[in-house]
């Protein structure tokens, strides 16, 4: 590749340079272009399970995330047909739970609700479901609030790839579809999960949290109180490549 | 904020806040405004309001704000009265536009409910649920304005911040398309 022109593809009109073998996602944010996502992370193998980075490449709509870049691609993502189906998927998202914001601990960290910001969702349009879905308090250190999830199963490969302790997993088909805790009593408080664990700090959302540690930073200090994520995750991308994995040179927007 | 115009207002706009399944704190707010609800004062006439003392939500209101998720008979019947009687309708604050607080009760069923308030957490009195025909009743679950009418526009928070109502309110009334700088999108 040593002096070779990157490939590259286009987004929205906007060249962008990809490494071989990253998606569309990834070359994306790489290159500071902000795609709305939720189950995706950069330390994890993509999902493609939320679709909320769909995208139109050359009229068939894919998950970025799965997608793999291809030199001349033409991709649609920030457009009004595009954006409006993301407000729909968020929209299903936030009806299909108990999505209590001033209630809950993860209000301005949570990655739902900073993405409904950024897709200017004003209400939920749908009906909303709301699900009876009991807490789980019973570990001594960490509370479920299984009203939040949103089956991006973030946690469960945590805690299988990474922490070897499969924790969590989901149950159920269709609507009926739920996280559960992979204990045969169901409770969080017979699973080794520890607070050092991964699988504690990659919710999106505010199911998996910290006991004792309510509002230690205030509402409005928090991270998409300060930035909306589209500066959130761009600069998050970056970051993470220059630590370790390979670097695909797309220009920083840390800063800019 | 949204796409929809207010109505053009060539008189002196007529002005209304309705108070629904709330708990008061989106119109708390409002009075937050502070010194700014004298200059509102000075433009509109707030024609029905929980702070003014009007019986009967009445016709020909140019834009009315609603407090509150739809929780019992009474708020229904209310908004729908409003809906018909206003011609910009704004769901004000997170109730009225998700059910929020509102809704919480919504894991239960009325009777679990009232047994909860009435009997079971009843302290020093003969416990009794409340039956009077006069009462609103619970509806089976509470739910945001706009699956009930058509609603215009959406303030959020919990509350609304009261600077996000002034450029809100101010917008309104002078006839102007209701849209606010993106950092006062803020749920909860």
């Amino acid at each position: 590749m040593a002096g070779a022109e990157k490939p590259m593809f286009a987004m929205d009109g906007n060249d962008v340079p990809f490494e071989p073998g990253q998606t569309i996602l990834q070359a994306a944010l790489a290159a500071g272009r902000y795609v709305p996502h939720l189950c995706f992370h950069p330390e994890f193998k993509p999902h493609g399970s939320c679709k909320l980075c769909t995208v139109k490449i050359n009229g068939r709509t894919v998950a970025s995330c799965t997608t793999l870049a291809k030199q001349g691609d033409e991709v649609e993502s920030e457009t009004p047909e595009i954006q409006d189906l993301r407000r729909n998927l968020v929209q299903f998202l936030f009806v299909e739970g108990n999505h209590f914001c001033p209630s809950c601990e993860k209000s301005g960290s949570c990655m739902l609700q900073a993405v409904a910001y950024d897709l200017g969702v004003m209400a939920e349009h749908f009906s909303p479901f709301f699900p009876s879905r009991p807490i789980d308090a019973s570990h001594p250190d960490v509370l479920l609030d299984f009203n939040r999830c949103i089956l991006c199963e973030l946690c469960i490969r945590a805690s299988a790839e990474v922490d070897g302790k499969n924790v969590f997993a989901l149950s159920g088909r269709g609507a009926k579809k739920h996280l559960i805790v992979n204990a045969e009593s169901g409770r969080l408080a017979d699973t080794r999960l520890a607070v050092e664990d991964k699988a504690m700090d990659v919710c999106p959302v505010g199911v998996i949290l910290r006991k004792r540690r309510g509002f230690q930073v205030p509402i409005g200090e928090r991270k998409y109180d300060q930035h909306p994520i589209r500066e959130v995750a761009v600069g998050k991308a970056t970051a993470r490549h220059a630590s370790g994995k390979p670097s695909p040179q797309g220009p920083s927007k840390e800063g800019a | 904020m949204t796409a929809i115009d207010p109505a053009p207002v060539t008189r002196r706009p007529r002005v209304a806040t309705a108070w629904l399944g709330g708990c008061s704190g989106c119109h708390m707010s409002f009075l937050d405004m502070d010194e700014r609800l004298i200059e509102l004062a000075g433009k509109i006439d707030l024609v029905y309001s929980p702070i003014a003392d009007v019986k009967v939500f009445p016709a020909d209101v140019d834009v009315t704000l609603v407090e509150g998720a739809v929780t019992n008979d009474e708020n229904e019947h209310a908004a729908r009265t409003i809906r018909r009687n206003s011609r910009f309708v704004v769901s004000f604050g997170d109730c009225a536009t998700a059910g929020n607080v509102t809704a919480m009760r919504n894991r239960f069923t009325r009777e679990e409910l009232l047994q909860l308030a009435y009997v079971d957490l009843a302290r020093g009195e003969i416990p009794t649920i409340p039956n009077d025909t006069t009462l609103a009743k619970l509806l089976v679950r509470a739910r945001p304005l706009h699956e009930f009418v058509p609603v215009d526009a959406f303030l959020h928070g919990c509350p609304p911040s009261a600077d996000e109502i002034w450029l809100a309110v101010s917008a309104l009334v002078e006839g102007r398309k209701l849209e606010l700088p993106a950092a006062y999108q803020r749920y909860g």
